[in-house]
Formats: structure tokens, C-alpha cells, sequence
């Protein structure tokens, strides 16, 4: 838990001087430094982890080394300013988003109070224009005509060790959540001006473990955790005993690595090992015995989840490569994803530029509603969200309400499938279908306005636990306001980073309200054959009218 | 430092200009050559930045997605903030560019007791924005009359509904005064709104400055001290068809008016004023979000980053999976006899 | 050069759009208005060059001192010459040719004056 007691943190993020507060800063930004402190920084990527990396992307990742954020010698290799700004001009060319976004801010400041990193915290560097202003300094230093010729006047800065550090501290306050990029009258998006830092810092071998590690787990053993395929499939048919006694049925219908199946079902992996992901994943499999679904899951390719996205492009193609791959070698015909953010944005905006053309499969067709899904022709891979709406609408579905009735929900929409893919209507198609009780969180917190958890990006790490709570607290304030003013105590997402991490939220801030995947609520409602009387929903909490 | 020196620079380009105007020839540098260069420098500047970004591809398809995709045919698509067709992207482009779409749904946030965060409703940045940017346009427009002949009738009548209450003699232009307001509260917000004086740069308050100076010497020059606007015309008129000719009497105040034109018009191209071109160039507002219906080709897509190979996955693990019934590739090998084990083992 | 297709044009658009003043050549910089100086008079009520800026603010003036203030319609030059302050009677009595005096000019610089809107336009210029 956060090292800071709730009442305090209450007390501090109102009455601390700090930007949010209304108290003015002493000095220029740029004359502050970057302070490491046990309790602000995500621990260093061990060398073994760099090393892992590097052999697969050379050059990528720095030297392997062990090195201390609070030391002032990172021991960073001798030319590392002249690799970032090798670095920088690479991306440049690459990238025709950080050159416009790079030179058409004007600082007007429409961004500085959407970042929920900045609401939490009051740091002015975590107004996005301020962030990005880290990387844009040194850009006007070494690339414009003006910051060569004007220098500091024209808002230019070497590239120091000062800035260095504050690239670390600030482009991993970042969750990529694009919130700014909503405000922003030229669609500047800090999300993506955080990963072109990061992949700068990567360069010289300045990351975090608690991302690197995850990424290597996923690359070698196809889920973050590092489950080896008899580990993974042995934790998943667990969960068929727990539905067992939920529910009364023995599902049948859950393989894994099948050939010919017609779908090939990838999931954030969180959810076949941790709470509440884990009444998530029990949601999709009643659902697709419900419905006789010719499925199959792989222990290979079964980290959607892309943790590569939160390092470098690069990598984030390597471990999203597995799923084509894995959809060819199976002959499968179409690919279906489950509740996942960060995934769901390298699916929907980066895989088929990456990794396709994915000639070898079939337009999504529903094989129960007959459905084609024209909005994934060319990815081949629609969302369950999507698939389960679809199913819903043509009354497909037997469903039971009231089974949902002891909870009063609302939900969160994530960053990434709001704001960089659109999906916003079907899952609350899915939760007005399938409950009684839902409620909406205020309008500037939802939708495209959605607040982050807080910890997206690979920010989920135990060692930053204030920051987490701090950066969480817009969305857990709306989470208090509908608990208030509703009795709201079910918070519902489509994210397996949120699922991890809403639970720490609100364990913190609304200790009353839970957190649950759409598809948990569902299968809570779904009519089983053979079903036996339900007493408790998924996760063994009695129904509504079952308690005591 | 921040506010004081690009208004001391500011002062000092007025100051060059009422010098020179004064010397031999040099009306005719600030009046024909400088104004000739500045032009060029501008238009090649502007035409240089953009195929500049141009250079650089856009590798990703990453708009930003700020209502309902278009997806299952009975949920309702937004189809101007999340555009999946060429006409939805003008759609939201218009908007954008026009009305300036995205600066109307700010909002301002506040923290209280509790604590407790409340988002309220904050139009004034957008509304004045508009107002600064509309007057721009309409008083570059209304300058036309003193570059072409005869003067198209939309200059007319912009200038009639200009001076539509007909208030003073010269008749008095509105929006002279709504863009000194424009700019006076872009000025103000900067200085007085914490965040926004915090994140303020030199490179912010120039403009600003240097536009009211322009406002400033234009307004001085049409109601205040005058000046024979024929006289201007011939030149300015004659800058346009290349035959500019300085004759009779130009106050002052108009050689200091052309002056900070020509440094607005070369200093822009190397400045944040390109927002003006990079607007529409933004990949995050200017794509349609059909991501998953047409592939989005990456010119330096590297086809040589192959996944970690199922073969070698396999290879790894494939005891395991046989023991947990996992379908595999290839079996395992012939299981050794069992003295051979107890070997290995030991 | 990525998107050609798009940004090209939009360039050249751009250009053409800035440079309308110079291709739009139906004008000629040579002809500059010649208002029609009076034959008869040499002497006006202010000199020639703060006429030039100046005379709708005079105009203003008697106005405002005529029909607000009471003030009287007879003005003097420097030379000691008496006029009548009063368009109409005053300036129209030796620039008597709207078209060929005032109009030259205003329409040069797309000027409108609203003395019209009141005043009964010369005779000849009807």
C-alpha cells in the first residue's frame, strides 16, 4: 500500500503549495532539478533484462548495467548525449507526428489541467505542455534555426544530465493516456512524445524493470508473468472448478493450442492469473460455452497485453508478431481479443501495419448472429466487446439481470479504447443488457474525457505507490462521487491494467467499491444449461436476496 | 525577462524604423526592398517547414478518437470526432480549423476540501482565440485595397460591415478593437494565469507583442496621425505589380507599421506561428480512424523484426507440454531407458 | 516527400493565394488618381497636405461646431481669406465636381464616405 496514510493524502493533495493548490512556483522550471527519492522512481531494468532484450534488438536498450537513479553517476556510456541526439534526429525523420508536435505548440495551456498526473500532483511538470517542453528544448537547441541562433531566449537547452534525469522522472509520470491530445487545438499528443522519449532513454540504457521484465516473460513465454504452458493452462482449468461451483455446470469447451478452430482467442494474460482478471476470463469462457463458440486459446501467443508499446516500436512488433503468427500456424479464421487497453491500441492502431497484411484470414464473421464485422476487413481481429454486443442485440443471449442486482455499477472507460480506437457504446450496451443498476460517472470523466487509473504504461509497480494514488485520484474521485450520490460499489472497465490497478485505487480512496471486467458482470447474468440455482455471483458473493 | 525582453525587442524594431525612415533611401529599403524580402523569406520559409514534416512519413495510423467509432451498423458513429471516412476527416478538419473544434470543449479544474476535483466549464481561451484570429483574417483581408485595382467587391464589403455603426470619421473598424481585446486578454491570461505565466516563454509573448505593435501603428496611422492613404496605396499597390514608387509625403508611422509586418512575416516561418500549417498536418486529427478496415502501410516497417519463433517456444517447453497435454509440433523424443536417467540425474 | 498528393497542391493553393495581389493584374500601379483641382481658386481652407489626411476630420469639426454648438459658419484662412463652412456650400462651391474631386480618390482607396446619406449630391453628379 502507499506509505502515506489516506487522511494525509486527503489533506496534502489540497492544502500542499503546489501549482493545483494555487501556490506560484519559485523558480523557472528549467532551474528545478529532478530529485530521486525512494518512493518517486520505478526501479532500473537489471542488466540480465537489458542484456535479454539487446540480444533480440541489438543496439536498442544500452548497455546492461546496474545503475542508481538517486546516484548522480548512471554510469551512462561516454557518448550518451551524442546517442540521443543521434536518437532524436532518427525519430525525427520517422516520424512526422513529433516534428509538427515538436513545432506547433504555442503554450496556450489548454492541456495543463487535463493530465491526471497533474491533478493529483500539482507538479508543473506534469502539465503535458511542460513535459513536452523537456524533450522540445533540446530539440530547438540542436534542430531549429531559432534555438540556434537565440539559445535559451528561444526556450533552448543542451542536452545535460539535468535533463536527463528529468526525462526519466517525467516521461515515466506518463501513462500515454492521449487525455491532452482531446484539449489540444493541433491534436499535439503527449502520448506519443512520451514514447519517443522513452525509446531515447532506452538508448542509452536508462528503463525499468518492471517493464523490461514483463516484456522479456512475454517474448520467451507468451504471458508477462513468465508462466511456462503447463503452468498457464493448469491456472486457467482452476477456474473451470471455481464456475463449477458457481454455477453448477462443468464447462468442456476450454483447449488450448488447437488446430482448425475457427477463433483464436487472445487475452491480456493478467486475467487468467489474478484478481479480479480472473472472474473476467470466467465471464468469456460461460459466455463461449453459452454459445458453442469454436475457440481456442494459445499458450503462446497469449499476452495481448503488448508491454513492448510502453519501450520502443520495436519491440512492441516483435511480441504483437506472435498473434498472426500464432493465427496462421493454427489455421484459425479470425481472431478474437479480450478486455485489454493498451493492447487493444497496438491491435486496432499499429498491428496491421506491422505485422500484417493477415491475408491468411477471414473477415470476422459471427458464427451465431451471422454478423460480418466490416470494421476489422483488414486486421481480421475484432474486440469481445464488439462480438458480445453484436450477440446481445440479436437476443442471442439468455440473460438474467437481477443475478447483478447486489451491485450498483458504473463504468470506466480506458484511455486507449476511448481515445484511440472509438470503443465507447458497445460495452455499455453489454452492462445495460446485462444489469439493472448503472450508473454514469460525470461527463468530463468519461468517454473520450475518461481519467487513467494512474498507472497505465508500466507505472503499476509497488516502489511508486503515493505517485499512483496521486495520478489515480481523478478518476477515483469520480468513482466517489457516483458512490456517494448512487451507492455506487462496482466499478467496471475493459482494461486488465486496470483491473490490477482500480483495485489499489479504490482499495486506497473508495474502499467500498470493487473492480470487475464487463465480461465478469455478464457471465454473472448468463443462463447456463444445466445450470444450478445461483446463490452467489462469480467471485462468491451471495445475489441479491441470498445474503446470510 | 521573460515579458521584458521580446518588448524591449519589439520597442527596438520600432525604433530601427523610425530611424531609418529618416535617413536618405531609407524609406525606400523599409518601403520596397525589406518589404520584397520579407515576402519571399515568408512564402519560401512557410513552403520550406511544410515539405520539411512533409519528409517524414507517418508511420502509424494514430488519430486521436474523441467520440463512438464506427463500428456494429446500430451503434451511432460520431462521425466528426471520430472520423472513418475521407469526408468525416474534412468534416472534423473544417471544424477544427474553422471554430477550432477541440479549444471548445476546455475545461477548467479545481480542487476542494474533500478532496474533491471539479471540472467547470472554460470558453473564454476559445471564444477570444476565435475573436483574435477572425479579426486577423478580415483586417488582412480589408489591406487588399491597397494592393489591387480595382478593389474586388468582398473587400467592400467586409470594409462596410467593418464600419457598420459608422462611428467616428475615418469610420471606425470593429474588429480594430475586438483584436486589440483579443490580443489584450492573450496578453493577460499569460501574465496573470498561474500555469499559464509558469509555461510562458519569450518565444510566446514576441508575437503577441509584436502583432499589437502592428495593431497599434495601424490604428495610430488611421485615426490618430494620418496619413495620405494615396500616396500609400501607389506604393503599396505598386509593391504588388512591380512598380513600387515613393512619392509625395508617408508619415513616420507608416514605415513603422511596414516594418513590423516584414519581421512578423519572416519570423513567422521559423516559429510557432507554422501551427497555422501544422494544424493541418497533425496525424492525430488529420486521419481517419479505419485502422482495422484498410492496412496503414509503414515505409520503414522492418520486416526483419520476426516474433520469438513458436518452433523455438516449442523447443523450450515442449516436455511440459506434452506432460499437460498441450498439442505440439513435434513429439518428444523417445523416452531413454531408465538406467540412462538415473545417470543423467546423477 | 511523403503524401504529394495532398500537400502539393496545398502549397500551391497557398501560394497563389498569397500572391492573388500580384497576379490579379487587372489594375496598373501608373494610374493614380488625378482629382480635379479648381480652376478659379488657388487658395484652400488648410494646406494641400493636411487637406490630404485630414479633410474628413475638418469636416467633422464644422459639423459638430455647426449643427451641436451653434458655432459660426464663417471660417478664415491663414491669409485672412473668408469661407463658408459648409460642404455643400463651401467645398462643393469650388471643387464642384464630385466625380472628377472627391470620388477619384475614394474609390482608389475604396473610401465610402457617408456625407451623401444626408447631403444632396451635386447636381452633375447625379
Amino acid at each position: 500500500m502507499a506509505d502515506t496514510k489516506v487522511a494525509q493524502m486527503k489533506e496534502k493533495v489540497v492544502k500542499e503549495p503546489s501549482l493545483m493548490t494555487g501556490a506560484v512556483p519559485a523558480k523557472d522550471w528549467w532551474d528545478v532539478e529532478a530529485v530521486f527519492k525512494s518512493g518517486n522512481y520505478c526501479y532500473p531494468a537489471k542488466a540480465s533484462m537489458v542484456a535479454y532484450h539487446n540480444k533480440n534488438l541489438p543496439g536498442l536498450f544500452g548497455e546492461p548495467r546496474e545503475w542508481d537513479p538517486e546516484s548522480d553517476n548512471w554510469n551512462l556510456p561516454e557518448n550518451w548525449q551524442e546517442i540521443l541526439l543521434n536518437g532524436l534526429k532518427e525519430r525525427l525523420d520517422k516520424f512526422r507526428s513529433l516534428k509538427i508536435f515538436m513545432d506547433c505548440c504555442v503554450r496556450c495551456g489548454a492541456c495543463a489541467d487535463k493530465c491526471h498526473f497533474f491533478l493529483g500532483t500539482g507538479d508543473p511538470k506534469n502539465m503535458p505542455v511542460l513535459r513536452a517542453e523537456l524533450l522540445r528544448s533540446v530539440y530547438r537547441n540542436d534542430f531549429t534555426l531559432a534555438g540556434k541562433l537565440l539559445g535559451k531566449m528561444a526556450g533552448a537547452r543542451p542536452m545535460t544530465f539535468k535533463v536527463l534525469k528529468e526525462w526519466f522522472m517525467y516521461f515515466y509520470q506518463c501513462t500515454e493516456c492521449r487525455r491532452c491530445s482531446v484539449f489540444c487545438p493541433y491534436g499535439i499528443d503527449t502520448a506519443e512524445i512520451t514514447m519517443m522519449a522513452r525509446e531515447l532513454l532506452h538508448l542509452v540504457g536508462v528503463g525499468t524493470n518492471w517493464i523490461l521484465e514483463p516484456a522479456a516473460n512475454s517474448n520467451r513465454t507468451g504471458n508477462h508473468l513468465g508462466l511456462q504452458p503447463h503452468t498457464f493452462k493448469e491456472n486457467a482449468e482452476f477456474l473451470l472448478d471455481d464456475i463449477e461451483e458457481a454455477t453448477g455446470v462443468r464447462l468442456n469447451s476450454l483447449n488450448f493450442n488447437r488446430k482448425g478452430a475457427e477463433i483464436l482467442f487472445v487475452i491480456p494474460s493478467a486475467d487468467v492469473f489474478a484478481e479480479p482478471g480472473i472472474f473476467t476470463f470466467m465471464g468469456y469462457l460461460l459466455l463461449f460455452e453459452h454459445i458453442g463458440l469454436d475457440y481456442t486459446i494459445s499458450t503462446y501467443a497469449s499476452e495481448g497485453g503488448n508491454f513492448g508499446s510502453f519501450t520502443h516500436n520495436s519491440l512492441m512488433k516483435k511480441l504483437n508478431g506472435k498473434i498472426y503468427a500464432e493465427a496462421k500456424r493454427l489455421g484459425v479464421k479470425w481472431i478474437l481479443g479480450g478486455e485489454c487497453g493498451h493492447m487493444w491500441r497496438v491491435l486496432h492502431q499499429y498491428m496491421d501495419t506491422m505485422n500484417g497484411p493477415a491475408d491468411f484470414l477471414q473477415v470476422p464473421v459471427s458464427p451465431i448472429t451471422g454478423t460480418r464485422f466490416d470494421n476489422a476487413t483488414a486486421t481480421k481481429m475484432i474486440h469481445i466487446s464488439e462480438f458480445t454486443a453484436d450477440l446481445i442485440h440479436h437476443n442471442k443471449l439468455k440473460l438474467d439481470k437481477s443475478r447483478n442486482d447486489h451491485r450498483i455499477v458504473t463504468f470506466h472507460d480506458s484511455c486507449n479504447p476511448a481515445r484511440g480506437m472509438g470503443l465507447i457504446e458497445e460495452p455499455r450496451h453489454i452492462l445495460k443488457s446485462v444489469c439493472n443498476n448503472f450508473y454514469e460517472m460525470p461527463e468530463n470523466t468519461i468517454r473520450e474525457n475518461t481519467f487513467c487509473c494512474g498507472s497505465g504504461t508500466g507505472l503499476n509497480t509497488g516502489e511508486i505507490m503515493d505517485l499512483r494514488m496521486r495520478a489515480g485520484l481523478p478518476r477515483a474521485n469520480a468513482v466517489r462521487h457516483v458512490a456517494d450520490r448512487h451507492g455506487v460499489n462496482m466499478l467496471s472497465c475493459v482494461c486488465a491494467i486496470d483491473r490490477a490497478t482500480l483495485l489499489a485505487l479504490n482499495q486506497y480512496w473508495n474502499p467500498e467499491v470493487e473492480v470487475c471486467g464487463v465480461s465478469e458482470l455478464l457471465g454473472n447474468a448468463l443462463i447456463m444449461e444445466g445450470e444450478k440455482e445461483r446463490e452467489t455471483d462469480l467471485r462468491f458473493a451471495p445475489l441479491a436476496g441470498m445474503e446470510g | 525577462m521573460r515579458i521584458m525582453s521580446p518588448l524591449i525587442a519589439v520597442l527596438a524594431l520600432v525604433l530601427v524604423a523610425l530611424v531609418t525612415a529618416q535617413v536618405p533611401g531609407g524609406q525606400a529599403l523599409l518601403g520596397i526592398i525589406l518589404p520584397y524580402l520579407a515576402f519571399a523569406l515568408f512564402l519560401g520559409g512557410v513552403v520550406y517547414r511544410v515539405q520539411h514534416w512533409a519528409k517524414s512519413p507517418v508511420p502509424f495510423r494514430i488519430p486521436t478518437t474523441c467520440g463512438q467509432a464506427n463500428s456494429l451498423p446500430w451503434i451511432k458513429q460520431n462521425k466528426l470526432d471520430c472520423p472513418s471516412t475521407k469526408a468525416g476527416v474534412i468534416g472534423r478538419m473544417l471544424l477544427e480549423v474553422l471554430l477550432f473544434r477541440s479549444l471548445f470543449r476546455n475545461t477548467k479544474a479545481e480542487i476542494y476540501e474533500g478532496p474533491k476535483l471539479v471540472y467547470g466549464s472554460s470558453k473564454f481561451l476559445w471564444l477570444f482565440a476565435l475573436l483574435f484570429h477572425y479579426c486577423f483574417l478580415v483586417i488582412i483581408l480589408r489591406h487588399l485595397r491597397l494592393f489591387m485595382d480595382p478593389i474586388p467587391g468582398f473587400v467592400a464589403a467586409l470594409e462596410f460591415g467593418d464600419g457598420f455603426f459608422q462611428i467616428g470619421l475615418p469610420v471606425f473598424y470593429q474588429t480594430d478593437a475586438i483584436f486589440l481585446g483579443a490580443l489584450a486578454f492573450l496578453f493577460l491570461r499569460r501574465v496573470l494565469l498561474t500555469n499559464i505565466r509558469y509555461i510562458s516563454l519569450p518565444a510566446d509573448y514576441f508575437p503577441l507583442f509584436l502583432i499589437s505593435g502592428i495593431a497599434i501603428t495601424g490604428i495610430l496611422m488611421r485615426y490618430f496621425l494620418r496619413v495620405d492613404v494615396v500616396a500609400i496605396k501607389q506604393l503599396t499597390h505598386g509593391l504588388a505589380t512591380f512598380s513600387p514608387a515613393i512619392t509625395g509625403q508617408i508619415g513616420s508611422i507608416f514605415f513603422v507599421h511596414i516594418f513590423l509586418v516584414c519581421a512578423l512575416l519572416i519570423y513567422l516561418p521559423f516559429s510557432k506561428l507554422m501551427h497555422m500549417a501544422g494544424v493541418f498536418m497533425s496525424p492525430t486529427r488529420n486521419m481517419m480512424n479505419n485502422s482495422r478496415m484498410v492496412r496503414h502501410i509503414n515505409p520503414w516497417n522492418d520486416p526483419k523484426i520476426k516474433p520469438h519463433s513458436y518452433a523455438s517456444y516449442e523447443d523450450e517447453f515442449r516436455e511440459f507440454m506434452v506432460g499437460a497435454d498441450i498439442p505440439v509440433e513435434k513429439e518428444l523424443p523417445a523416452q531413454p531407458a531408465e538406467e540412462e536417467v538415473a545417470k543423467a540425474v546423477e | 516527400m511523403y503524401g504529394k498528393g495532398r500537400i502539393i497542391p496545398a502549397l500551391i493553393l497557398f501560394l497563389g493565394l498569397m500572391t492573388t495581389p500580384m497576379w490579379y493584374k487587372s489594375g496598373d500601379a501608373g494610374k493614380m488618381p488625378k482629382p480635379e483641382k479648381p480652376k478659379d481658386y488657388t487658395e484652400c481652407v488648410a494646406p494641400t497636405a493636411y487637406m490630404r489626411t485630414s479633410h474628413m476630420v475638418l469636416l467633422n469639426e464644422w459639423r459638430d461646431d455647426i449643427l451641436r454648438e451653434g458655432g459660426s459658419r464663417v471660417g478664415k484662412t491663414a491669409n485672412g481669406t473668408e469661407y463658408v463652412r459648409s460642404l455643400q456650400n463651401g467645398c462643393m462651391k469650388c471643387h464642384n465636381d464630385k466625380k472628377k474631386f472627391c470620388d477619384a480618390c475614394h474609390n482608389y482607396t475604396s473610401v465610402k464616405p457617408y456625407c451623401w446619406d444626408c447631403h444632396l449630391q451635386p447636381k452633375e453628379a447625379m
